[in-house]
């Protein structure tokens, strides 16, 4: 997976966990939960589908690295560059 | 005993297989359409079920649905549309004395196996059990829910009676408006069962699953032919209040509650028992101060079963005999068995009938059963009896359960 292909990824999943949200336009550098309704259950979700999906073990102590679009790139790159960007059901 | 306030019911919210409102479900009942279709779930495969097409995005965004379950959603649906159609100003009450009390059969079962099977995929590796399991599972769930949906504050949770169910939400906020503990009851029963298969698998397993080419003709009660339960989702919640707050505020008023029974036969886990059926129509009487041959339209609970069946028929006629003016009727043939929405859907359906004098009928009846002959059984076509003042609506349930409630125009 490239950056782009796992800014993908976890917009895909955001759009899952947030069906009602636009995620076209979420900006890469502010806080996603200051962008669109997401809660800690949402948030949890967001880690499982992770795990689901990409097979990523995303430790309570790590949670803030998926603060932002940006910071999931940098954190998750390293774990997915070696997946396939999953279709979207 | 004090004289109790009196109890009416001001709206109407259900989600039915045959109908998405009570103008919806009534035309289908006395149009003969059933809301039986094929149905297909894991592990059973191809059976048939009464399955819902109401709105669900009317009041929830997508999101309240993938969090929440099916029932909560029923429940929000049939909540929302219960006010709307009791024309409340919900702010003009105090939230915290507005309770909600759907009756459930059973909840948890369809969100359970659902996790079951997502962790099976994994191995049985828990790190993939959802959070949102037991939020989803609790008892209180359906109910719940409609209270974030609405913001309400008051008592809110469910009553769970088996298939008597139907019955016991809107007992128990009568009660509770009697007792002064609150100003507003949304009260009824939800189903969500045909979402999990160990339902179906179970009914097979006793041998009591209906099977039918057609699954409109599936659900048969009274006829010879019948061969079991037709399983249904479905809701229905009543919107109630005091008389004098109905009044007050110039409601139309459906019915008023007129009395009712819950008991137990205390004798099987499954097998039903006239005696305690037969009491628990007789306590409903009694409540309503009643004589059995005043009441002029009895929906029976039949579910379709061979014994079943023919249990209740003989207890319908030990009470109402020969009563020339007691109609009968059912409404699972239309439907199937919606569980712990059954009986509150059931006397949904009935309530037309205070203003219009017709009686639904129960269809599917090609073959009366000789044992389940009851006079005045309204069969295949709607009747039209002058007058209906009084309706007698009874739901049965496992381990023993039986309720009943008696309905009827408001007397001055």
């Amino acid at each position: 997976m490239t950056e782009e292909e796992v800014i993908q990824a976890v917009k895909d999943i955001i759009q899952t966990v947030a069906p009602d949200e636009d995620v076209s336009g979420l900006d890469p550098d502010v806080r996603l939960r200051e962008q669109i309704d997401l809660d800690s259950m949402d948030f949890l979700d967001i880690v499982m589908e992770l795990r689901k999906l990409y097979g990523v073990q995303v430790p309570e102590e790590d949670y803030k690295e998926l603060a932002t679009l940006a910071s999931c790139v940098r954190y998750l790159h390293p774990k997915l560059s070696a997946k396939q960007l999953a279709l979207r059901v | 005993m004090p004289e109790l306030a009196r109890i009416v019911l001001t709206g109407v919210g259900l989600a039915a297989p045959n109908g998405s409102s009570l103008p919806e479900f009534r035309e289908s009942l006395l149009s003969g359409r059933s809301g039986v279709s094929s149905y297909e779930i894991r592990h059973v495969g191809k059976t048939q079920a009464g399955v819902c097409g109401y709105d669900a995005l009317r009041y929830q965004s997508k999101k309240d649905l993938r969090r929440g379950t099916r029932a909560g959603s029923i429940a929000v649906y049939c909540a929302n549309e219960a006010v709307r159609d009791a024309g409340l100003d919900l702010a003009a009450y105090d939230a915290a004395r507005i309770g909600v009390f759907p009756g459930i059969t059973e909840h948890g079962n369809v969100e359970t196996e659902h996790e079951i099977h997502e962790v099976a995929k994994y191995g049985f590796d828990l790190s993939f059990w959802s959070h949102h399991h037991n939020p989803r599972t609790v008892a209180n769930n359906p109910a719940g829910e409609v209270t974030l949906n609405l913001g309400l504050k008051g008592p809110a949770y469910c009553l769970g009676g088996a298939c008597a169910a139907g019955n016991l939400g809107l007992i128990h906020g009568a009660q509770l408006l009697r007792l002064g503990e609150i100003d507003l009851a949304l009260a009824g029963g939800v189903s969500e069962s045909i979402r999990t298969f160990g339902i179906f698998a179970s009914f097979a397993a006793e041998g009591a699953l209906a099977r039918h080419e057609d699954p409109a003709r599936a659900s048969r009660p009274f006829d010879k032919a019948r061969n079991g339960i037709v399983v249904a989702e479905g809701g229905c919640l009543f919107a109630l209040e005091r008389l004098e707050d109905a009044r007050a505020r110039g409601a139309r008023i459906y019915a008023e509650l007129l009395g009712h029974c819950v008991n137990s036969d205390g004798t099987d886990f499954v097998l039903p028992d006239p005696a305690g059926q037969n009491a628990c129509i007789r306590g409903a009487l009694k409540s309503a101060r009643l004589a059995a041959h005043e009441i002029d339209l009895v929906s029976t609970h039949a579910t379709s079963t061979p014994s079943g069946d023919a249990v209740e028929a003989r207890v319908v006629r030990e009470v109402f005999g020969d009563g020339p003016r007691t109609y009968v009727n059912n409404t699972k043939s239309f439907i199937g068995h919606a569980m712990g929405a059954a009986g509150a859907l059931e006397l949904a359906g009935n309530l037309p009938s205070l203003t219009d004098g017709v009686v639904h009928p129960t269809i599917n009846v090609d073959e009366l059963d000789p044992e389940c002959a009851i006079k005045n059984l309204v069969t295949n076509a709607p009747l039209s009896v002058g007058r209906v003042d009084t309706i007698l609506n009874m739901s049965f349930g496992m381990l023993g359960i039986n309720s009943a409630v008696v309905v009827g125009n408001v007397r001055s």
